[in-house]
């Protein structure tokens, strides 16, 4: 049995770890909040714009020579997959879950001969991806800089997929990312995003015409980009406040298994302290005996 | 019969306006200035840079805008636009410096033609509410 010493150092050691798991969870809970508010908040515009594009992929007349990000390459062979994941760890299975499903959709993909082309946002994902997938990795972005999510960033992500599209380096592309359900609850989503997929609900097709000004082909050609940012950026917002969610459980998790931790080694502390308490009596009781 | 409708401008961080009582809207489209009244048939257009008038009964709003689409159906005026301003809440030195970068990037010479149009517009606006 451990020393008594050992033992309350031990104590000692499980209590301050629990101070700062639950600093982090307090942190995780307010930065949530505002995550959480800024992801609702973010949700109309992106609405919009699908709406939008919709309408605008309705009306357009000329099917065949529809701009290339909302029809494709016509082909399927190369695959990009954009892996959006934290630059911090400590989040429970927030990382984790991403990663889980590319992996699987990777595996599909190579299965079927596929070639895969991947991009990482946010450090944690490279590094759980490049040891694997290292060679497949084409890019890193990061913005461990910025404080929050903003328009900014995911234009940089966008315009590099666009750039890279332009040059044919792959036909389709997909982003991983963590859906914001409740703090319990995140749902790693797979989307496609070039080519656009349009499944339109029909109830919702709407039935009058729209003028267009200029005409459908450069309003797409315009809006297209611009529908990839929103969308990387809707991934995002949700991505930031799964995050904060994670965390805050995996903390809250943290606080209450040291918080059992402090309390079975409290006991074993007691236990040990009143052996030797039993001990010393014994042996001082025996003493007097044999005089 | 009511003369007015349903205004709302959105940009990717949250709703930035909502009104239900606007009479009249002029956007700074892309193929020219374009009042929005009433009833008015549903269009999808873009924004240059300029300046959204905002009419209703309470007076008249402006808003300087960069780019945005815009969508009107049903009575309900949709903006998005990644910026947009109150063109009485903008510092004046945030004016000067967006048009100190506007006016470098007119300067380089690998811009398209239509990206030298809509600086050419930018700077324009930004010195007339300069």
């Amino acid at each position: 049995m451990a020393s008594l010493d050992d033992l309350k150092k031990r104590i000692a050691s499980v209590k301050s770890t629990q101070k700062i798991t639950k600093a982090m969870k307090m942190v995780a809970a307010a930065k949530l909040k505002r995550a959480q508010d800024s992801a609702e908040k973010g949700r109309p515009y992106s609405e919009k714009m699908n709406n939008i594009i919709l309408n605008l992929s309705e009306g357009i007349s000329d099917k065949e020579n529809a701009p290339k990000l909302l029809s494709g390459t016509g082909k399927d062979q190369i695959h990009l997959c954009v892996v959006m994941t934290s630059d911090r760890g400590l989040c429970g299975g927030f990382n984790s879950n991403i990663i889980k499903k590319a992996k699987s959709y990777f595996s599909r993909l190579s299965s079927e001969g596929k070639e895969l082309k991947i991009i990482t946002v946010g450090s944690k994902g490279n590094d759980q991806l490049k040891r694997i997938f290292g060679d497949k990795i084409i890019e890193n972005i990061s913005f461990k800089n910025s404080k929050n999510a903003n328009f900014f960033d995911a234009e940089k992500v966008s315009k590099i997929i666009i750039e890279r599209f332009q040059k044919e380096e792959f036909d389709i592309c997909t982003i991983f990312f963590n859906q914001f359900k409740n703090v319990i609850t995140q749902i790693p989503q797979a989307q496609q995003i070039i080519p656009l997929k349009t499944d339109i609900d029909d109830k919702e097709k709407s039935e009058d015409n729209y003028e267009f000004e200029p005409d459908e082909d450069e309003i797409l050609t315009n809006l297209l980009p611009k529908n990839i940012s929103t969308q990387i950026f809707k991934a995002m917002l949700e991505n930031s406040a799964s995050e904060q969610g994670a965390r805050m459980s995996a903390m809250d998790n943290a606080t209450r298994n040291a918080g059992e931790m402090v309390d079975k080694l409290t006991i074993e502390y007691n236990r040990s302290r009143q052996a030797a308490i039993t001990k010393e009596l014994i042996e001082i009781i025996s003493g007097a005996e044999s005089l | 019969m009511s003369e007015e409708f349903k205004l709302e401008v959105v940009n990717p961080e949250k709703s930035f306006l909502s009104k239900e009582d606007v009479t009249e809207v002029v956007v700074p489209a892309f193929e020219g200035e374009m009042g929005i009244l009433k009833d008015h048939i549903s269009i999808i257009s873009f924004l240059k840079p300029g300046i959204i008038k905002i009419y209703s009964k309470l007076g008249e709003e402006k808003y300087y805008v960069e780019d945005g689409i815009i969508e009107f159906k049903n009575n309900n005026l949709s903006i998005l636009t990644s910026s947009i301003f109150n063109i009485n809440d903008i510092e004046k030195n945030k004016i000067d410096e967006m048009l100190r970068v506007a006016e470098e990037e007119i300067a380089k010479d690998n811009i398209s033609d239509q990206a030298k149009y809509l600086i050419d517009q930018k700077i324009e606006v930004l010195r007339t509410i300069n």
